[in-house]
This record gives C-alpha cells, sequence and structure tokens, in this order.
C-alpha cells in the first residue's frame, strides 16, 4: 500500500465520515472536502497528528451560495492535501488560524479583501492587499464584482 | 526627567511604500529607539494589479504569457508553476525533452537571480566591486537567456503541452563554456565569503532568525535554509526533469545574512551541476504535445522551487476554455514576514542589508525615508541614498571597512 493511501487510511480511521470525501488524486496529492462545523477538529489532526505542518498558501473561491476555502498544506515528505471548506456568502466567517500557522496572516487577509470573509481571531493590522479607500463592501474575486461595476469602473 | 529625554529618542519611521522599480513595492513603518528597532510594521499590496481576476477573464493559453509578468526576475518560475497545473488538469503527458528544457530555463535563471542578489547584497553593505564583477558576469547568463529563448527576461518558452523552442547541440556546447566561467567566478566569490573578516564580520549575527521561528512563520527557500532548514521543493516535491538528476539541497545553520549569502553561493555550483547533466543527458524527441483550447473540469496544485523559494500556483477548470480561478503564491509573500522577526532590536543601519537578504528584488533607487519626530512632530525626508551611507558609515565608525576586501577581490580577479 502507498503512503498516500497509508494517510487516507489513518485518517478515515479516525473520522469515518470523511471516507467518501478523502481521496488520492496521484502521488504526493491528496484532497478532503469538510463541512466547516467539523474543520478545526479535522485541521488539528492533520497539522498536529498527520505531519502536514507546512502551510503553502490559503486559496479563496466563489462557489456561488458560499465561499469556499483551501487550505494547501504539505508534509516534509512532499504530499500535499488540499483541504477544503465551505461558508455561506450570508453568513462568511471562519476562525484564524494564526494560532497554528502565525504566517498565515497575510494569507487570511488576502481571503478578508478579496472575498469578503470574516476571519475570526485575526488580530488588528494593516489590510491586504487592496488599498485604504478601497469600499468595504467590494470584493474583486466574487465572481458578480466586474471592474465596469465596481469602483474600477475607469480600468 | 530621565523619561522624557528617552521618549525624545522614540522616533516612528515609514519606509517606502512606492517604488516603481521592485516588484513588491511594501512600506516598513519602523519604530526606533536610538539606533534600535523596536517593532516593524509592514504594509504589502502596493503592487496589486489584480491578475488572478484577469486570468479568469482569458483563455488558458492567455494566462501563461500574463502568469509570465507576474515576476520579472522568477518570470519561468510563474509560467512553469502555471502551466504545470494546467497540464495535469487536461492529463496531457508533457514530452521528456520539454520537461528537460524547462529545468535548463529554470536553472538559468536561479543563476541571473543569484548572481542579482550577491551584487545587491555586495551594494547594500558598501562592497561596490562586488555589484559591479557580479553583473558583469550574470551578463554571461543573461546573453545565453536571449540566445536559447529570444528574451532577456519573461522568456516565453513555456507552453501549455511543453516549450515553445528547441535547443541545437551548438547551443549546449555554449551553454556549457559559459558555465565553465561562471563556475570559476563562483568560486571566487565563495572564497571572498567565507574568508574575508570584513565580509563575515559584516554579515555574522545580522538578521538572524532560527530554523524553528522559519518554520513557525513559514519561511521558504534560502531564507529559510540559511536556518538550518532542509526543504527545496525540487527534491520534496520533484516536477519538470529534477527526479531524474543529481543534485544537493544546500544547507547553512549561521540562520544569519551571512548564512544566506553562502547557501546562494553554493547553491550557484548545485545549478551548474544541474544544466550540465541536463546538457549531457537530454532525451530526443518531440517538444509539446498539443493542449486542447479547452481544459476539462478538475483542479490542480503546482509547487515549484524558484530562486527565491517556493511558488505555490492552484488553477481550477469548470471545462471551459476560461480558468474558473487561478491562484499565485509567491516565495516573497511567505518571506516577507520573517523580516518583521529579523529587525528586532537589530539597529537601523542593518536595515538595508536585511530587507535586500530575503531577495526582495530590490534594486533602484528613489525610496524615501520620512522621519517624524514623536515628540514635536517635526518632519524630515531621508532618501533610501542617505540611509545607505548612513550604514555605510556607522558601520566604518564600529571597524567595518568594506574597501580592503574591495582590493583583495581586484587583486583576485586581476590574477
Amino acid at each position: 500500500m502507498s503512503y498516500e493511501e497509508d494517510i487516507r487510511q489513518e485518517t478515515v480511521e479516525r473520522f469515518s465520515f470523511l471516507k467518501e470525501s478523502f481521496r488520492i488524486v496521484r502521488p504526493r496529492r491528496l484532497t478532503l472536502d469538510v463541512a466547516y462545523e467539523k474543520f478545526s477538529e479535522i485541521f488539528d489532526y492533520l497539522v498536529h497528528q498527520g505531519k502536514f505542518s507546512i502551510l503553502c498558501a490559503i486559496t479563496g473561491t466563489d462557489e456561488g451560495e458560499g465561499l469556499g476555502f483551501i487550505y494547501h498544506l504539505a508534509q516534509e515528505s512532499g504530499v500535499t492535501l488540499n483541504l477544503k471548506t465551505r461558508v455561506p456568502k450570508s453568513n462568511p466567517v471562519i476562525q484564524t488560524i494564526t494560532g497554528v500557522f502565525p504566517g498565515a496572516e497575510i494569507y487570511e487577509r488576502e481571503i478578508v479583501d478579496l472575498f469578503g470573509a470574516k476571519v475570526q481571531g485575526l488580530r488588528q493590522g494593516n489590510r491586504y492587499p487592496l488599498t485604504d479607500d478601497w469600499p468595504a463592501d467590494e470584493h474583486p474575486l466574487r465572481k458578480d464584482w466586474k471592474p465596469a461595476n465596481g469602483s474600477g469602473k475607469e480600468m | 526627567m530621565h523619561d522624557s529625554h528617552e521618549h525624545e529618542h522614540e522616533f516612528k519611521i515609514p519606509l517606502g511604500p512606492q517604488h516603481p522599480a521592485l516588484k513588491e513595492p511594501e512600506n516598513f513603518s519602523i519604530a526606533l529607539k536610538g539606533e534600535k528597532i523596536m517593532g516593524v510594521d509592514i504594509r504589502l499590496g502596493y503592487n496589486h494589479r489584480g491578475i488572478e481576476k484577469a486570468c479568469e477573464e482569458r483563455t488558458f493559453l492567455q494566462d501563461v504569457y500574463l502568469i509570465e509578468r507576474v515576476c520579472g526576475i522568477c518570470s519561468h518560475s510563474h509560467s512553469s508553476a502555471y502551466v504545470q497545473a494546467v497540464e495535469e488538469i487536461a492529463g496531457l503527458s508533457v514530452p521528456r525533452r520539454a520537461l528537460y528544457i524547462r529545468t535548463l530555463i529554470g536553472e538559468l535563471e536561479r543563476v541571473h537571480s543569484h548572481f542579482l542578489w550577491l551584487g545587491v547584497a555586495g551594494h547594500e553593505i558598501g562592497f561596490d566591486t562586488l555589484l559591479m564583477y557580479t553583473w558583469r558576469d550574470r551578463e554571461i547568463v543573461m546573453d545565453l537567456l536571449a540566445q536559447l529563448t529570444g528574451n532577456r527576461v519573461n522568456y516565453g518558452i513555456n507552453t501549455i503541452g511543453g516549450v515553445r523552442r528547441d535547443i541545437s547541440p551548438e547551443q549546449g556546447k555554449d551553454i556549457i563554456a559559459a558555465m565553465a566561467i561562471l563556475e570559476e567566478r563562483t568560486k571566487y566569490y565563495i572564497q571572498i565569503a567565507t574568508e574575508e573578516t570584513s565580509i563575515i564580520k559584516r554579515l555574522s549575527g545580522v538578521g538572524m532568525i532560527s530554523g524553528q521561528d522559519a518554520v513557525r512563520l513559514g519561511a521558504v527557500g534560502p531564507t529559510a535554509r540559511a536556518s538550518g532548514v532542509n526543504r527545496d521543493i525540487r527534491r520534496e516535491d520533484p516536477y519538470a526533469a529534477y527526479a531524474e538528476l543529481d543534485f544537493n539541497v544546500i544547507t547553512d545553520d549561521h540562520g544569519d545574512v551571512y548564512g544566506r549569502t553562502v547557501v546562494r553561493l553554493k547553491e550557484l555550483l548545485e545549478s551548474f551541476k544541474i544544466i550540465r547533466q541536463v546538457v549531457a543527458k537530454i532525451p530526443d524527441g518531440p517538444i509539446t504535445v498539443r493542449a486542447p483550447r479547452k481544459i476539462p473540469a478538475g483542479e490542480a496544485l503546482s509547487r515549484y522551487e524558484a530562486p527565491r523559494g517556493e511558488d505555490v500556483h492552484y488553477v481550477r477548470s469548470n471545462g471551459g476554455e476560461k480558468p474558473e480561478r487561478v491562484k499565485v503564491r509567491a516565495p516573497t509573500l511567505a518571506n516577507i514576514q520573517t523580516v518583521k522577526h529579523m529587525l528586532r532590536d537589530r539597529f537601523l543601519a542593518d536595515m538595508p542589508i536585511v530587507i535586500a537578504a530575503i531577495d526582495p528584488c530590490f534594486s533602484c533607487t528613489d525610496r524615501l525615508v520620512g522621519i517624524r519626530h514623536l515628540d514635536n512632530h517635526k518632519k524630515e525626508t531621508l532618501s533610501w541614498e542617505s540611509l545607505r551611507s548612513f550604514s555605510l558609515g556607522w558601520h566604518r565608525a564600529r571597524g567595518f571597512d568594506i574597501s580592503v576586501a574591495e582590493k583583495k577581490l581586484h587583486n583576485l580577479m586581476e590574477h
């Protein structure tokens, strides 16, 4: 059995409800979808017991009714896991992961600005990457935002 | 009385933000007490161009050219990371010859980038002879890149499914000849960096970060490896032809600017080794496979060891001819967070070299430093040039005169 299958099996043994959503895409690439209620429990398990000690990036996605977040986690072995979760756009609240990865601060600010996520527990600080006078309700990477109907009219 | 006297020496110094020559303009707001840096606040985003949004409005193929322009130094890193992701989604099997050519251009890019960095680092500590020599040597690799790809920067070699230009056996000979010269030069620079006392003294203990903190803050590339973090995407998550090539991952335990210099210099030798292997082992065959205009629905995460560290791209397709989402995490975004840590309790005079040492592409002038006296709100302006000469003078007064090293390098290069 491959190393990737071992990781999958160990995780599924612990969290049986992940059986369907934990997939091996190719060698060194895993993907896992979790409901947000279960996110922090599974995230903590993967980081601390699952040896996914590296955070490569956080990707935000517009999923229509919801906002998707992909936490790209990696092991030193090179195995990389896309841990995906989703929250409704009507209440896009997620908890910060800066307690585990202090370096995630800038990635979280990015999804706040570009997708309008509300990250609880993120310390006060400069916004990133939009300008200080950018309207608070405009999030350029949401699909309904177009340069023509947003602040970027002159573009 | 004593308290107010201390307060008089507290400054808040904003450094930046706008600098047209930087690929990532940034603003450092520095709290100073006397010469000592008490804290640093960083504001990024001044160069946010909305490339990720723009990618969603263009075709997969157009995006190759857009993505290549994320950065002017590691343009090949970004285009490679992007095409790798698209090829994975489309299930394309890229010809091996194309993978070797991508590896070759990637390593030549690392060579020019590290030479560029060494010159900038030399300049920031007042060692301008090093800048002149390294940038002259860098022209060898720039000419080579122009010969191989048609361009000095933004090579345009990548396309979805392979590369756009082949290399001839004659070009292979030119590459080998250039590597011999560059290797000899690099050995000189290693000798200078490891034997010359004034360099060692000037760079040692400056911009310290422990391996543990580097990992905790998510540092990547030479910045992490100089703190003993043995990580390199080329080995951990091999792409292009790296799985078939022999090279070492260079680490160093100094954890300071000196360590970062040594790591980059020794990495150059590994790059020459990789380039020679590519030229010797490059398989025959086609350089591209036909890619569909519409990319099937799917997603892929691509990782690439750029000269500054791990470059991460995520691409998602909905089955159309334009991507649903393109995400780019450039290495500087991961490394900039360590600067705060490196500068704490250091001296203002060390700022230029500490910031330069993570290699954020620090090149030209006209960056202003405004000084505001916290107590009387008096404003002054200090140009980057004055900050640099203040730094040089400050260290010269403490016995770090780099002119000795300048003379030594002159002698070495002339004999």
